[in-house]
């Protein structure tokens, strides 16, 4: 085991090279809707349980159930009228069992990525063939059901090895080349992108995905209310709006359709999005999109100033 | 070596719809609407859930959430659980009757056969009963034994018919959970409609080796003491989350056809001298619009199925 993942560098945020987003933008917006499939009876990890009761285990099954039944249109047409493409965390077993809810998203353009098989499986205790080939099926998976090459990976139910972003970017190559695997939402580190360092030397950036700001964490773990969810939504805008004046920022919002679609909770929802889009100086769009942007026009400077900034005072002890 | 089996890249359920063969896969949007009588657009189901949770919990194979959790005996959770069935249950009656909503109530067997005094008061309501299992502590649970839960549920229906003098159709297990028999079984005890899976927000069909049940929509979500002892917000915030919920189905009613507000309450959790207050707003409010069907759960299931 190791003491750092080692897949970034320090880069302390203070006089970065300014960002500035398509059509001068200070923020860039996306909202990344997890839509997952998880199993009533899935094999047993040693490392974790996919359940706290013996099966069948109904709380958690059936309310995610619910989230792809009713859920799933109701965030959908919120994120219509918003102007809103989902960027799609997707469990890509759904393209198998619910079809109709992918072509609902290939008709809006929204971006697929991966979030595993199956959220009821987990990489903990894969060998990295295994996790290779799991990588591999759902990257294959998304381009057989949408045409698209999977650009991004969410570790399913954000389980990882020491390879995770390595063998996901790898694989990408091995399919696509360029066009696949080149950003991770796994990290949780900067309110910018970052360039990720990988042992094939591939560029590839971490797009910041919150887990602050995640609706399941919110919800499940904070426990909080749906107005104060909505406020915070609004109270990370308002910080990251300002401070996107001096170099851009990217705010995420990575929701479930089986939390923030529920009826006492989607009105505080759409009343932060109404508020956010409703500002001039935003880029609303998907994680490929910003992954692409910072690759072709920053990714470089950032190394120039990671490497400068860790000459000033010396590189991590 | 490898630490997981080959098998765990293998997943025999990947195709289309459901991964078990219970009902089949829908989204709301591409269903029938649904008109209510009178031309109402939600439905309110006031379920109240009558419990007794036992001092000598045995927990298996868990602790039933808002059961026993300190060593033996547990008199402050024993308690405060008993005083929802002395107290708040009458602060409750009062309050439908004031807003003349009609309730529906879920009763543990086990508290019909202690409290004579509470059973004759709900007889003489004509409310509809359904059963929430034998106590609390009574879980129906996977790896559970055959013969043992088909007399659970046998005691469970044979003994609150009897007491309550009503048929019976419609269940809610013990912190709404099951073996993978429970439905089979509930079928089989002349069940025609339950509570456990949380999955829809209109009833659908739900398969057993018995015959059809219908599967009601109560979700756990606003559930009072889901939101108050489980996420821990106020009251006050139970019931703004139930206006919004409200606000939000009423609006999809215009669209969508008729929409059900399931509200799972406890007297011990609401019934409070502090909380109750929130409970009368929202009676208020619902009782006092025009587009609502104060309804059973029976009714309103009849109502689904006559026009679904």
């Amino acid at each position: 085991m190791k003491e750092d993942p080692g897949y970034y560098d320090y880069w302390p945020y203070e006089n970065r090279p300014k960002i500035t987003w398509p059509n001068g933008a200070k923020l860039a917006f996306w909202v990344a809707p997890n839509i997952e499939f998880y199993e009533l009876d899935p094999p047993d990890n040693p490392f974790r349980k996919p359940w706290p009761q013996p099966s069948p285990a109904l709380p958690g099954y059936t309310s995610r159930d619910w989230g792809n039944r009713v859920g799933h249109v109701r965030q959908m047409e919120l994120l219509d009228k918003y102007g809103i493409r989902g960027s799609i965390s997707l469990s890509t077993a759904l393209c198998d069992h619910h079809p109709e809810i992918i072509e609902l998203c290939k008709e809006r353009n929204w971006e697929f990525f991966s979030h595993g098989i199956y959220n009821t499986r987990y990489t903990y205790g894969m060998t990295e063939s295994q996790e290779r080939e799991m990588i591999k099926d759902s990257i294959a998976t998304i381009y057989k059901h949408t045409g698209q090459k999977c650009a991004g990976y969410l570790a399913p139910a954000l389980s990882h090895s020491e390879h995770t972003l390595d063998l996901f970017a790898e694989v990408g190559t091995e399919l696509f080349g360029d066009e696949a695997g080149f950003y991770s939402c796994d990290l949780f580190h900067d309110d910018q992108p970052t360039p990720i360092n990988l042992r094939n030397g591939k560029r590839f950036a971490s797009i910041p995905y919150s887990l602050e700001m995640n609706d399941t964490i919110a919800y499940l773990v904070q426990k909080i209310t749906p107005r104060r969810y909505g406020k915070e939504l609004m109270d990370n805008f308002d910080r990251l709006y300002a401070e996107g004046a001096e170099s851009g920022t990217i705010m995420c919002i990575p929701t479930h359709n089986y939390q923030v679609s529920n009826a006492h909770r989607i009105k505080a929802y759409e009343q932060a999005l109404e508020y956010i889009t409703g500002h001039p100086d935003v880029w609303v769009t998907t994680g490929k999109e910003i992954a692409q942007y910072f690759l072709d026009n920053y990714y470089d400077t950032a190394l120039e100033d990671i490497n400068a900034k860790n000459q000033r005072y010396g590189p991590i002890g | 070596m490898a630490l997981l089996d080959k098998d765990y890249l293998n997943y025999p359920e990947r195709s289309y719809g459901m991964d078990h063969d219970r009902y089949e896969w829908s989204m709301l949007q591409d269903r029938k609407a649904i008109a209510w009588p009178n031309g109402k657009k939600v439905a309110v189901w006031i379920n109240v859930g009558l419990q007794y949770f036992p001092l000598n919990q045995k927990g298996i194979p868990f602790k039933v959430p808002g059961g026993m959790t300190k060593p033996y005996p547990d008199l402050r959770h024993y308690s405060l659980r008993d005083y929802g069935n002395r107290v708040g249950v009458y602060r409750f009656l009062k309050a439908f009757d004031r807003y003349g909503i009609i309730p529906t109530f879920a009763m543990n067997t086990r508290l019909a056969e202690r409290l004579p005094y509470l059973v004759g008061t709900l007889k003489e309501r004509q409310n509809e009963i359904l059963c929430h299992g034998y106590h609390m502590d009574s879980l129906h649970y996977g790896g559970q034994d055959l013969k043992e839960e088909k007399a659970l549920v046998q005691k469970s229906l044979d003994g609150l018919r009897e007491l309550m003098g009503q048929e019976i159709k419609g269940w809610i297990s013990p912190a709404k959970n099951e073996s993978a028999n429970t439905p089979d079984i509930l079928a089989n005890n002349g069940i025609s409609y339950f509570c456990n899976w949380v999955n829809d927000d209109m009833p659908y069909n739900f398969k057993t080796k018995n015959g059809l049940l219908t599967a009601m929509p109560l979700p756990t979500e606003l559930d009072d003491y889901f939101i108050i002892n489980h996420n821990l917000h106020s009251a006050q915030d139970w019931a703004e989350q139930v206006e919004d919920a409200f606000g939000f189905l009423l609006k999809e009613s215009a669209t969508e056809g008729g929409r059900i507000l399931g509200l799972n309450i406890h007297p011990w959790v609401l019934g409070q001298p502090h909380r109750i207050q929130y409970l009368e707003r929202i009676l208020d409010y619902l009782g006092n619009h025009d587009d609502i069907w104060t309804a059973s759960a029976s009714d309103i299931l009849k109502a689904w199925k006559d026009n679904s």
